[in-house]
Formats: C-alpha cells, sequence, structure tokens
C-alpha cells in the first residue's frame, strides 16, 4: 500500500512536470502560419511600431467597414519586432517608425518597404530655456555630451538636461538616424523615458531639459525648438525645409497579394491619406 | 475502502499536487529565463556582461556591471532610510502603543503594501523629484537615487515593520519581566533586552526588505532617470553621489523587452538571471537567519 502510494504520487509529479516542459518547449517554435490572403474571409495579422499602430488602427478599422470580409488584427511590439516580424512572417505586415537598417535587409532581403506616411521629430525644451533656435549640429552636440551648458549656446548659464527615448525606440532610432549620424552616440548621462508621453512630462517640469518626440505629441507645456530659422510644424515638414522627418513604414515580406495588397492599396488612396492627415502625420501623396 | 478514505486519499494527492505545481512553476520560470540568457552567456561572455558598464544594445556593449551598483545603491539608500523608520514602526507597535492606537496604525502601515507601485512611482515623479531638484547641485535633475531611495524606503517599511513587529513579540515576557524587576527602565529594556533577543527576526525582516527593494520596477523606472551610468558625486561632496541617475537591473528589463531581439532580447534575460540569482541569495540569508532564529528559541 505504501510503495502504491509513493509510486502514484511518483506519477502524478512527473506527469506534471512534463507536462510543463513540454509546455516550455513550445514557446521556441516560430508562430502562427501566415493565413492565406488570397480567400475573401481572411484575416490580416499587422504588428511592430507603437507610433505607427494608432494610425494603423485607425486605418484598419475604415478598411473593415468597407470589406466585412477581412479581418486586420493591429500589434504594437515595436520597430525592430515590425521588421523581424514581416520578414519571418508571423506578421503579415510589420510596421517601423524609421528607416530598415543594412542589416536587417541583409538578413530580410525580401522584405518590401512601403512608405504610408510621414513624422516629423520636433526637438523640445522645458519652458524656462531661453534659446529657441538650434542647428542639427547643435542638437546633435547637445545630445553627444559635446555641449552641456546653455550659455555655449547663448542661453543662461545653467547645465543642459539631456532627456532621450529608450534604447530599441523608433522614434530614438530615427533620432539617432536623422541627427546623431553614424558616430555620434546619445550621451550615457542623458535621462531615459519609455515612451513620447513621458518624455513630455519629464521636459515639461525638469528646468533647463531637451528632448526630442514625434510631432503629435507637441503641446504648450513645452518649448519647441526651430531648427535652423525652420519651426517644426507640419506644412514646413512636409514642403521638406524641417530636417528632421522620418518615414511611417508598413512592411511585407515580397510582393504583397490579395487582402494585404488590397490593404496596403487603400492606406495609400485618397480616403487612406486623409485618416493620416488627421491623425498630425504628413501625407505621402 | 470506504468511500471517504478514497475522498481522503484523493485531497491529499490534489493537495500534493498543489504544492508540486507551486514547485515546478519557479523551477520552470527560472530554466525558462536561464534558458534564454544561454545565447548572451556564450557570444558576449560572462565577464563581459558582469564586469562591463557600457551598455549600448546598437553597438553590440551589453554590460550590466552599472545596473548592478544602481541596484545595490538604490537598496543601500532604501535600507539606510526605511529601516530606523520602520524599526520605529516595529518597537511602537509591539512594546510601546495601546490596543487602540495599534488597530490604527497596524492597518495603516499594511495599507502601504496594497498601494500599487505605478503610484508610489507617480507620488515620486510629480512631488519628490521637484523637491530633490532643490537641492543646488549643478547637474543634479531631481531623478536619480535620492528620489528612489526615499520612493523605495515607504515601499518596504511595510514588510521590514511587520516581519520586525512579529520577531519582538515573540521575545518571551520573562526577559521583560526580569530586566525591569532589575530595576531597567521601559525604553532601556527595549533597547538592551527585547532587541538584542529579537535581532535575528529584525535582520530577517531587513533581508526580506531588501529582497522587496531589488525586485521593485515601475516606481523605479519612473523616479531613477535610467541613464546607464555608473553612479558618481556630481561634486566634491560624496553624498552628492544619491544626486546621480542610474537604471537597475529591473527597470533595465522593463524599459528595452518590448523592443528586443536577438542576443539583445537574450542579454536582457541575462540581467534577469543575475537578478533571480541577487534575489535566492538574499531570500536564502533571510531563511537560514530566521532559521537560526527558532533554534534559539528552542534550547530556551
Amino acid at each position: 500500500m505504501i510503495s502504491l502510494k509513493k509510486n502514484i504520487t511518483l506519477v502524478v509529479s512527473l506527469l506534471i512536470i512534463a507536462a510543463l516542459v513540454s509546455a516550455c518547449g513550445g514557446t521556441s517554435t516560430p508562430g502562427a502560419p501566415v493565413t492565406d490572403p488570397t480567400t475573401d474571409n481572411s484575416t490580416i495579422s499587422v504588428s511592430g511600431s507603437t507610433t505607427v499602430q494608432p494610425l494603423a488602427e485607425k486605418l484598419a478599422e475604415a478598411f473593415m467597414t468597407e470589406n466585412t470580409g477581412i479581418r486586420i488584427d493591429v500589434q504594437g511590439g515595436g520597430s525592430s519586432v515590425g521588421v523581424k516580424a514581416a520578414g519571418q512572417g508571423t506578421s503579415d505586415i510589420g510596421m517601423a517608425s524609421r528607416e530598415i537598417k543594412e542589416s536587417e535587409l541583409a538578413e530580410f532581403p525580401k522584405l518590401n518597404v512601403i512608405v504610408i506616411a510621414r513624422d516629423g521629430i520636433a526637438i523640445v525644451a522645458n519652458a524656462d530655456v531661453t534659446v529657441s533656435d538650434l542647428t542639427v549640429e547643435q542638437v546633435r552636440d547637445i545630445f553627444s555630451g559635446k555641449i552641456t551648458n546653455w550659455k555655449d549656446l547663448g542661453g543662461e548659464d545653467q547645465n543642459i538636461i539631456v532627456v532621450s527615448r529608450e534604447e530599441g525606440s523608433g522614434t530614438r532610432g530615427a533620432f539617432e538616424e536623422l541627427v546623431m549620424g553614424k558616430d555620434a552616440l546619445i550621451t550615457a548621462s542623458a535621462i531615459l523615458q519609455p515612451s513620447n508621453g513621458s518624455i513630455r512630462t519629464t521636459v515639461s517640469t525638469t528646468p533647463y531639459s531637451i528632448g526630442y518626440m514625434s510631432f503629435g505629441y507637441l503641446d504648450d507645456t513645452i518649448k519647441a525648438i526651430s531648427i535652423g530659422g525652420i519651426a517644426p510644424t507640419e506644412p514646413n515638414a512636409a514642403d521638406g525645409s524641417y530636417p528632421i522627418v522620418r518615414p511611417l513604414n508598413m512592411l511585407t515580406n515580397g510582393e504583397p497579394t490579395g487582402a494585404v495588397k488590397a490593404f496596403l492599396d487603400f492606406i495609400l488612396s485618397d480616403a487612406g491619406q486623409k485618416l493620416v492627415v488627421e491623425d498630425g502625420y504628413i501625407p505621402v501623396k | 475502502m470506504p468511500a471517504r478514505m478514497i475522498a481522503d486519499k484523493t485531497v491529499r494527492y490534489i493537495l500534493f499536487a498543489s504544492a508540486i505545481i507551486a514547485i515546478v512553476i519557479v523551477l520552470a520560470i527560472g530554466f525558462f529565463i536561464f534558458r534564454e540568457s544561454i545565447q548572451a552567456w556564450s557570444e558576449i561572455g560572462i565577464t563581459e556582461i558582469l564586469l562591463k558598464t557600457v551598455w549600448r544594445p546598437g553597438q553590440d556593449q551589453y554590460g550590466i556591471l552599472a545596473m548592478i551598483v544602481g541596484s545595490v545603491s538604490v537598496t543601500f539608500g532604501a535600507i539606510l532610510l526605511g529601516v530606523p523608520l520602520a524599526l520605529g514602526c516595529a518597537i511602537f507597535l509591539a512594546e510601546i502603543a495601546p490596543e487602540g492606537v495599534q488597530a490604527l496604525v497596524r492597518p495603516a502601515v499594511q495599507l502601504l503594501a496594497g498601494i500599487p507601485s505605478v503610484v508610489y512611482g507617480l507620488f515620486g515623479m510629480v512631488i519628490l523629484v521637484p523637491l530633490v531638484r532643490k537641492l543646488g547641485v549643478p547637474g543634479n535633475s531631481g531623478y536619480g537615487l535620492l528620489a528612489a531611495s526615499i520612493v523605495l524606503a515607504v515601499m518596504i517599511l511595510p514588510t521590514i515593520a511587520s516581519v520586525a513587529e512579529d520577531a519582538i513579540r515573540a521575545v518571551p515576557e520573562n526577559y521583560r519581566h526580569g530586566s525591569l524587576a532589575l530595576g531597567a527602565t521601559k525604553w532601556q529594556t527595549i533597547t538592551q533586552v527585547v532587541l538584542p533577543a529579537g535581532k535575528s527576526g529584525i535582520i530577517a525582516g531587513v533581508i526580506l526588505g531588501i529582497g522587496r527593494a531589488l525586485g521593485e520596477t515601475m516606481a523605479m523606472i519612473m523616479v531613477i532617470g535610467n541613464s546607464v551610468i555608473m553612479p558618481k558625486p556630481l561634486s566634491g561632496n560624496p553624498l552628492t553621489y544619491f544626486l546621480s541617475q542610474a537604471r537597475t537591473l529591473t527597470g533595465n528589463i522593463a524599459v528595452e523587452i518590448s523592443y528586443a531581439t536577438g542576443i539583445h532580447e537574450s542579454a536582457l534575460f541575462a540581467t534577469g538571471v543575475v537578478l533571480f540569482a541577487l534575489i535566492i541569495i538574499v531570500n536564502a540569508t533571510a531563511r537560514w537567519i530566521i532559521r537560526g532564529q527558532k533554534f534559539v528559541e528552542k534550547a530556551n
């Protein structure tokens, strides 16, 4: 009897362990197979940049009301996730709020990049900063830590407090590419905040701080800095005079077909681009 | 076999299975985190990860020493500020407060444990950071170790206070009677007899507080600045060390995991392994000390 009891407990515990271990093992297999987008009742999965996500959701909603047979699932994850998801085929469409890196194109050579909108990145400062115009070079020197005092830029004798996004953020990626260039790195002593919203809170409450954020998040609580005399406004970004503008991309693995193509065509149509403008982004047409 | 015996046995197996599942979950989490981190340990190198201070995933640099120092520093600061406060609470509740006051103070202290950490973070960001910024040291942004230590000190207060209170209450009443009979005052009895007798329980409470502090994430992200730098004094005064920004191990994972892929993701899991190991060491120490105390009580 005792040995039987022991056996049963042993078997039960082994079964539980086996079940859990096999559940763990399952996580390493690549994601679900891509749905066939040629059929009418199909689902399009979209994932990636959290900057593009709200716009993509709006576009998907408008598209689905016209095409009732098609379902579109939009998820976040970040630009890097978007590139990977599209390249590996775990999502039908990936989203990225920055240029695609050479290393990524090398890894996924079939990646098809469609620019659906453009977005300006504004340099913002706390309201007490007297400097209101900088060159791209000056912005680079501030964020790399070369210039550390506002007096070197014609402002007050106060230390500059640099606020940046975290590593991996599409906004940071675009800022690094458009402002920092290949060699300059964002100073390690920058305060890092994990979203456009918390950048705004930090810059608006920290005296003599400077940061950067998507145009869509600009408001009265912070001071937008002009670049070479050009104010960060949508018209200035649209006509190309404002220099820090990034593409918002949708990515597919190879040429899109079926429902995916229909959705992308809709985004680039007049109706789709109208939603782009409504969300505060710059249309591509 | 009678039906009630079968029911008895079945329940016993179900309870046993629950216990096993709890253990297996811990092991599975540990195993999973470690497995995901293997790529980082082997491709980047153990010394490279543990001893380098530069963390720039974009440049393939994955040193977490600055974050280990950040986590340890903020925990140290929290202990420095929080332990006297928690100990004061515990002594007051166990030795001094009349029952009516206890009934008011104890739930209030325990309520602190129930406040979500994002609320602590918000409080820190909106109230503490601007206050800390008033300290006129060049380069002081308000975000940093001091603000984080204050927030954390309040967060670990209920843990330490309740364990320490139990430890003080566990000191046999005879000790107090003996001390008072020898002519010691109440305060002398507390400091000379009760606290030394309950020492190991109090230390265990502090160590549990350390474990709690090391694991805190959300509130830390909101007030510590998250810069990957080795904290250092901002001026000649060594105390300005605590005005330096820093990043914690937990914050590193939480801030970057949503974007990370490949080796970067694996390096974040390696950060998790280091954190896991630190917390296991801290908790094991606490268990060891608590067991030590029980032994002493039995011997008495």
